[in-house]
């Protein structure tokens, strides 16, 4: 179902491709089998890398001897972080400025430390895998155990011992500014507040007030496809990588640093990504092929193990976090105080700035202090997680809102809506919010017929929660070229995950008047196309589609002044409007597009038409959800009965991939708040790094998913669209929390919401009867 | 190097001789040996479905497969769906119905539904959500892949009658 509003401000006309469903780019491709994916690589000559990983979560490196591994027949090379020219060249540095590849470099391979279990210590090249394999088993480490810090409450005990000693807080108001040191030595890398009016007072004014306390469990993106990459370092010095990443240029600059050779000697080759979720946003593999293929002349390819995909890289943040609210006798929110520590892992970088910047979004709220704290442990170094950080942050904030309003005795939704965002209302950066479409969300939810659908049978209940979320905010190249036949092809440089080729072609294709067909979409390697940012905080089919829409322009501008040579008239004289150029001057003198290409090469040649289009920085994006769910009080197992996501996509693209973003979305939030945790033994091995024991969603845990999109425009972008790919996953977690509460009458606050914490919960509930 | 063993099978209805070791999975064979790339590797323990085929009629993970166990089997990969008169009604409702995003499950998927279909032609929604309960999505939450076997279950008894 779409709703749209203002129809006046939906761009230049009617349009005729944005909007539609059409068909995807990569799709036969895809259904037949014939995609490549990373590891779908083979070339002649090719050997085969495989890790030893460290099997505790915190040691000193005395010595490696691969001596026994080199031995093995079959075996080419064996590489440690000694390899990596940056890591004899810089220490690690942890002020805000200096990080960057050195920590990647770090992660990618331990020097001196290793930081957590799974941590990558030496990586061999093989005839085969299986020899690689036997190989790597055959490296003798010499480790000197440390203790190891598993918990945010460890970290930060009193006397606890610092996992770096060279590391001070950073302290930041701002979520893109650089940070001020400290100089305070803690486990405590960053620390962001943000703050805003009178906090006592805001208290003081409060009618009711809710305090509760969450914690929540470590979560993996959960993608399909496991890390990949295959390089060769060619006797001249240039390096070729075919990889999975949601960042081309990323992998590019920071494996040029690391190998210690100038970027533009590496060439990066997107293969299809099997799923990124932020996860891909970062890299594990491909420094290290890079140096095995330099060490033994061959190419090399990586694979990760599934089980090395849930030990050695990054997960979404466990947190720990305290909410303070208080809201007066007619709803009005009146103050909140919010406390968040997440689990950065054994590095600084965890999404507590996106949890805590986002976390109070959906509401006007004057008086408010939040501290955002990213704490480090010996786990794997935390990775953005589909709107990173924010789903932990919403859980919190909107189960505190739920039960404001129930102690209230007012309709969540109206609530809500008391203390809805609108145009002018500022973020809790205090950025102004420009026109958003949040309450037309809230509106339509209560006008939703589930939201008054008679809930009948035992221990069922429905719950809500509303999400804000940033989009966009990279700049991105594109170029299209003009072929004779009238059909264009466009280039563009930030990898597709899940039909952006497609979503950015109907942009360029609109402007032209060209049809879907005529428009072959392509994401080109890191020689072929200017720099782009990566595939992520749902930006492509903005950010990269501005650039398409950039470079449409141009092309309509060139092919107009074309249109004037041959009418022997100024460019200003001809007019172009769905697909036709018109002279002005005599209505009867018409091309289309495809008759003006036909004669472009006689009249000076075939255009090419290059553009970046630099950001226009992020932008909002909000969601909310309504589910029902049933919950059984003798197992604690909760089914979902009925799920219905909104969103406001400014403008739907394609409605068939937002429904699609918004479903996945839903199904992650749901693994997320129900069923899916890392269990950490005490030595902090996880116990359950497979998919059988992790506990994704499957089909058969899962109903459909309604989907709800509005339209409120985007006053950002010339077609009012808004990128979709996040914000509907972040408020699941409290929908099914809130909904849970009403069916059985138990907070659960801490994650996941499984059958064994709902009967703890229950049985809490009936002790303190 | 350790001895390799002749096997002998039929894969997408063509006789096919192979040389594997006793060690390799049939999802390597089919990968590192006969090219046929779209039976993917996700988690190589059975539990997630990316590397279905279709082997005598049964769906298997070809992953825990040993290569020698195929043969004198027949094998149907995805690569063996789509033919010169087009592409397998279930290919092409899976992209009419967008019931892929990144692709890296649809072809395991896809063999998984036929399997169903070609012997349950009129599976509703819980029969498919729970025959399909082995093959994970990360991507579409499962919603456009259901509707789209519930239609190309429709099709295909429509093109059998």
């Amino acid at each position: 179902m779409t709703i749209t509003a203002d129809q006046e401000n939906q761009g230049p006309g009617q349009l005729r491709v944005v909007g539609t469903r059409a068909a995807r780019h990569d799709a036969v491709d895809k259904v037949t089998g014939r995609a490549q994916f990373g590891a779908d690589v083979y070339m002649a000559g090719l050997l085969h890398g495989k890790f030893l990983r460290s099997p505790y979560a915190h040691a000193r490196i005395r010595s490696i001897d691969t001596r026994k591994a080199e031995a093995l027949p079959g075996v080419k090379a064996v590489a440690t972080a000694g390899d990596f020219p940056i890591v004899q060249k810089q220490p690690i540095e942890f002020a805000q400025s200096v990080r960057g590849s050195r920590i990647t470099a770090e992660v990618i391979l331990a020097h001196e430390r290793v930081m957590y279990v799974g941590h990558a210590v030496a990586a061999v090249a093989a005839t085969s895998f299986h020899i690689a394999e036997e190989a790597a088993r055959l490296i003798e480490v010499d480790y000197e155990v440390l203790p190891a810090i598993l918990s945010i409450e460890d970290a930060l005990k009193e006397g606890a011992p610092f996992l770096h000693e060279s590391m001070t807080t950073q302290f930041r108001v701002d979520r893109f500014g650089r940070g001020e040191d400290t100089g305070v030595k803690s486990n405590i890398a960053d620390h962001i507040q943000l703050k805003s009016g009178d906090l006592e007072q805001g208290f003081r004014e409060a009618e009711v007030t809710v305090e509760r306390e969450f914690f929540t469990q470590t979560v993996h993106q959960g993608y399909i496809e496991p890390f990949s990459s295959t390089a060769y370092w060619a006797p001249d010095g240039h390096v070729t990588i075919w990889t999975t990443t949601q960042g081309i240029f990323n992998v590019r600059s920071s494996t040029a640093e690391i190998i210690g050779v100038p970027e533009s000697m590496v060439k990066v080759i997107p293969m299809e990504v099997g799923g990124g979720f932020g996860g891909k946003g970062t890299f594990y593999l491909d420094p290290v092929a890079a140096v095995l293929s330099k060490k033994t002349g061959h190419p090399v390819k990586i694979v990760m193990t599934r089980k090395e995909v849930f030990e050695g890289t990054g997960p979404g943040s466990a947190s720990h976090m305290r909410v303070k609210m208080g809201a007066d006798r007619s709803g009005r929110i009146t103050a909140a105080k919010f406390y968040l520590a997440y689990e950065a892992g054994a590095f600084p970088g965890s999404a507590v700035a996106g949890g805590a910047t986002t976390g109070t979004g959906q509401y006007n709220i004057e008086n408010f202090q939040i501290d955002g704290y990213d704490v480090v442990v010996n786990k794997q170094k935390a990775q953005g997680y589909r709107a990173p950080g924010q789903s932990q942050a919403n859980f919190a904030i909107e189960t505190v809102v739920d039960e404001l309003a129930e102690k209230l005795g007012m309709d969540p939704l109206d609530l809500r809506l008391k203390n809805v965002v609108q145009e002018g209302d500022r973020m809790p950066s205090g950025v102004p919010y420009p026109r958003v479409g949040l309450k037309e969300i809230e509106e339509a939810m209560k006008a939703h017929p589930h939201y008054s659908a008679p809930l009948e049978g035992p221990n069922r209940g429905r719950g809500i929660a509303v999400a804000f979320r940033w989009q966009g905010g990279q700049g991105s190249p594109a170029t299209i070229n003009v072929n004779s036949n009238g059909t264009i092809s466009l280039i563009t440089g930030s990898v597709d995950l899940s039909g952006t080729r497609t979503t950015v072609a109907m942009q360029a294709a609109e402007v032209l008047g060209l049809s879907i067909d005529d428009v072959v979409s392509t994401v080109g390697d890191t020689d072929s196309v200017g720099v782009s940012g990566g595939t992520g905080g749902s930006r492509v089919t903005f950010d990269t589609g501005l650039a398409a829409i950039a470079a449409a322009e141009e092309v309509k501008r060139q092919m107009s002044a074309r249109a004037a040579q041959l009418w022997e008239l100024q460019p200003e004289d001809v007019e172009f409007r769905d697909g036709i150029f018109t002279c002005t001057k005599n209505p009867a003198d018409r091309m289309t597009f495809k008759e003006l290409a036909r004669r472009l090469g006689s009249t000076g040649g075939l255009i090419t038409c290059s553009v970046y289009a630099p950001t226009t920085g992020v932008g909002p994006i909000f969601a909310g959800n309504i589910v029902d769910v049933a919950v059984d009080l003798e197992t604690g197992k909760v089914d979902i009965l009925r799920f219905t996501s909104f969103i406001d996509a400014g403008r739907a693209v394609h409605p068939g991939f937002v429904e699609g973003q918004m479903q996945g979305s839903t199904a992650q939030g749901i693994g997320w708040a129900l069923s899916e945790e890392f269990f950490y033994t005490e030595n902090g091995t996880v116990a359950n790094s497979s998919f059988l024991d992790y506990r994704m969603p499957t089909s058969s845990d899962l109903p459909m998913i309604d989907t709800v999109i509005i339209e409120v425009p985007n006053p950002r972008h010339p077609f009012g669209l808004r990128g979709v790919g996040e914000v509907a996953a972040v408020p699941p977690l409290a929908a099914l929390a809130n909904a849970i509460y009403r069916a059985a009458g138990i907070r659960v606050t801490r994650l996941p919401m499984s059958p064994g914490n709902i009967l703890e919960a229950l049985e809490e509930k009936s002790a303190q009867r | 190097m350790p001895d390799r063993i002749r096997v002998r099978t039929r894969v997408n209805d063509a006789e096919v001789e192979f040389l594997c070791e006793s060690r390799q999975s049939l999802l390597e064979v089919l990968r590192d040996v006969l090219g046929l790339t779209g039976a993917k590797e996700g988690c190589n323990d059975g539990n997630c479905g990316a590397c279905t085929v279709i082997m005598d009629g049964r769906t298997v993970n070809s992953c825990l497969v040993l290569a020698v166990e195929a043969e004198g089997r027949s094998i149907t990969t995805i690569e063996g769906l789509a033919s010169a008169e087009g592409l397998h009604p279930l290919q092409q409702i899976f992209l009419d119905e967008v019931a892929l995003q990144c692709g890296f499950c649809t072809p395991g998927v896809i063999l998984s539904a036929k399997a169903l279909l070609d012997r349950e032609p009129r599976a509703d929604e819980a029969r498919i959500r729970c025959w399909m309960g082995g093959n994970l999505c990360r991507c579409t939450g499962y919603d456009k892949i259901v509707r789209a076997v519930l239609r190309a279950g429709e099709a295909m008894r429509k093109g059998a009658s």
